[in-house]
């Protein structure tokens, strides 16, 4: 589903450049949960926006469900992740302004769905990311980070997105409600969505099947979890 | 995005910042209403002026011995004191082409006394029976002065609406006598009241037959004007021109040593007047509004450096530029107008309240509402679009690393 080919990615800051990726290459298939791990400046973001179409990387091609993403321009970008990627970000996930309901509704005003479609759409997404019902009058600060996050997982998904990207959902967690999310991450696995985390923690990674190591830009190991953390809920 | 999806959002990050949003609201009140309040009053004081003018007898050119000096105007041009006009001059202008009638008149300022005690200084106009219609007055009560009255050098004396007030108050003014210059006359009418028109307005007027003024009080054979209504307004220029050339043929002279002034002149004139006026005043409130606008642009560039991170979520889930574009601009939008609201409301209020208290009758135009609706809407795209073109250009991934 997922075609990385050689992909490099150099910023320049004046006259100075800086490559966060050199050649990186691998492949994600349909219903597969992937990790990508790697320390800070192993160009793991770089590679997650790239994944994200928040970017275009400099050389190499990347192909989402047959369509190649790697020269497309902005607007191009902003139609692809609003149809075929939900984002989990690790901090800053829902609007303080608007309550639950509408912050899950948001990439359906984006994507141009009819107003009448979108409540019974975004209430099942939150019922499916296990948020319960009392909860979706609540704004942000009404609730539990772990409940944050489970709202972002359900606008995550209300698009019914091809990819989710989960960039450090558990960063900001303590352990056990980090475990709740991961959980959650696991059980969408099961039902056979393609899932791709990224995080610099081993024990969070082992929760995925396949770990994908990334070291100074280039992919170091990639390879099948052998003994999996699996959250039994 | 849908429009009442932009209205929701609208609304949502508006309301989140009550105290902000309705100070910078507050700017923009300021602007519309002064403008609005300025522009009623102007409006207010030309058709004022216009109809006060108008209601002197339109058609009318008014012929005035000596000369009108440029930049001295009509009121300081010492007239009475020059003494080109005479009777005569009046018998030959009579015979003009395309006149509805004429009226000549000498007037001077007199004491008038009524036999109760009362006593006023006022003009005493000196007039024929044509006075009536070429100055399109109309009686309240009696006669006014006939042609027999002028042969027989008749004291009969009509007055001026406030003329009756100062000298009889709410009393039967026809029958009664008053003393002017030693001489007793005899009402035998009152004018209705013009009002308005401070320039030779016959509200604060004695009317007495020509030929008494003449010989009686004055002493003298002249005119101190000579009105002429046109028949045919659209002739008003030919007939000013035949009566130009037949006064300088009259009086031998190349350089004409009298002056015509039409109605149109004068009105012009103190149109122009009020009009820069009125633009000056305008200019003055626009500047608040201008202000205004740089308000709205200030609070919505300080939005989007608060909002970045939101600006780069909602990138990340989909919005394209135009989306993040529209959202700023609406916003910066429904500031404006809402501030063109209750700034139009509290303009026509301001106007209301001035002609309440009997300053000037204003006037509030549906075209300057409206313009006042299209500059606010104006000033929302011009000062709401550069931050929101910088909100839309935000790169999503910078906006959402922003601390």
């Amino acid at each position: 589903m997922i075609e990385i080919k050689n992909i490099t990615k150099t910023y320049t800051t004046g006259s100075i450049a800086f490559t966060a990726l050199r050649g990186a290459s691998f492949g994600v298939a349909k219903g597969e949960f992937v990790a990508i791990m790697g320390p800070s400046g192993s160009g793991k973001s770089t590679l997650m926006h790239i994944i994200g179409a928040l970017d275009t990387p400099t050389s190499g091609s990347y192909t989402l469900d047959g369509k190649d993403v790697s020269a497309l321009s902005e607007d191009e970008l902003a139609r692809v992740r609003r149809e075929q990627i939900g984002f989990v970000f690790q901090t800053f996930n829902l609007l303080p302004r608007a309550t639950v309901l509408r912050n899950v509704m948001l990439p359906l005003v984006y994507a141009g769905v009819p107003p009448l479609l979108r409540e019974p759409r975004a209430a099942a997404a939150l019922r499916s990311a296990g948020l319960g019902e009392e909860h979706f009058a609540h704004r942000s600060n009404e609730i539990s980070g772990g409940q944050i996050q489970r709202v972002a997982i359900a606008r995550a998904l209300v698009n019914n997105p091809s990819l989710i990207l989960a960039d450090e959902p558990t960063g900001n967690l303590d352990s056990r409600t980090g475990e709740v999310v991961l959980g959650s991450f696991q059980r969408l696995h099961r039902e056979g969505r393609t899932i791709i985390l990224i995080t610099h923690e081993q024990e969070v990674a082992e929760h995925a099947e396949r770990i994908i190591h990334l070291k100074d830009g280039i992919i170091v190991s990639d390879a099948k979890v052998a003994n999996r953390r699996i959250i039994q809920q | 995005m849908t429009f009442s999806d932009i209205l929701h959002e609208t609304h949502s990050a508006l309301s989140s910042n009550k105290v902000r949003s309705g100070l910078t609201t507050l700017g923009i009140v300021i602007g519309i209403s002064s403008v609005i309040a300025m522009v009623s009053i102007g409006e207010g004081a030309k058709t004022q002026i216009q109809s006060s003018i108008e209601g002197l007898g339109s058609n009318l050119l008014t012929i005035l011995p000596g000369v009108v000096q440029p930049g001295r105007g009509i009121v300081s041009s010492g007239r009475g004191s020059a003494q080109t006009l005479d009777t005569k001059d009046g018998d030959a202008l009579a015979e003009l082409d395309g006149l509805a009638g004429i009226s000549p008149e000498l007037s001077r300022r007199f004491q008038v006394a009524a036999q109760n005690g009362n006593n006023t200084n006022t003009t005493v106009n000196g007039v024929l029976a044509s006075f009536l219609s070429v100055r399109n007055a109309s009686l309240a009560a009696g006669d006014f002065l006939n042609d027999a009255a002028n042969r027989r050098l008749g004291r009969d004396a009509v007055l001026g609406a406030t003329v009756k007030t100062d000298l009889f108050g709410e009393e039967e003014a026809v029958g009664q006598t008053i003393r002017i210059n030693k001489v007793n006359f005899r009402v035998i009418g009152v004018l209705a009241a013009k009002g308005g028109a401070g320039f030779s307005g016959p509200d604060d007027m004695v009317f007495v037959p020509l030929s008494t003024m003449q010989r009686l009080l004055a002493g003298v054979e002249y005119l101190s004007t000579v009105s002429l209504s046109v028949a045919d307004k659209s002739r008003i220029n030919e007939v000013k021109d035949a009566a130009t050339s037949l006064l300088l043929a009259r009086h031998r002279v190349s350089e004409p040593d009298f002056s015509i002034i039409s109605q149109e002149d004068i009105l012009g004139t103190l149109s122009q007047v009020v009009n820069t006026f009125t633009l000056f005043l305008a200019s003055i409130a626009s500047i608040s509004l201008l202000v205004g606008g740089i308000g709205i642009m200030n609070m919505m560039l300080t939005t989007v450096t608060e909002r970045t991170r939101e600006i780069g979520l909602r990138k990340a889930i989909g919005a394209t530029v135009r989306d993040i574009q529209l959202q700023f601009l609406a916003e910066a939008i429904v500031l404006t107008l809402v501030g063109g609201i209750i700034g139009v409301a509290l303009g026509a209020g301001i106007a209301l309240a001035v002609t309440r208290f009997g300053i000037v009758q204003t006037h509030v135009a549906f075209s300057s509402v409206a313009l006042a609706f299209g500059v606010s809407a104006a000033i929302g795209l011009a000062f709401g679009y550069y931050p929101a073109r910088r909100a839309s250009q935000l790169n999503p991934i910078e906006a959402l690393r922003y601390e």
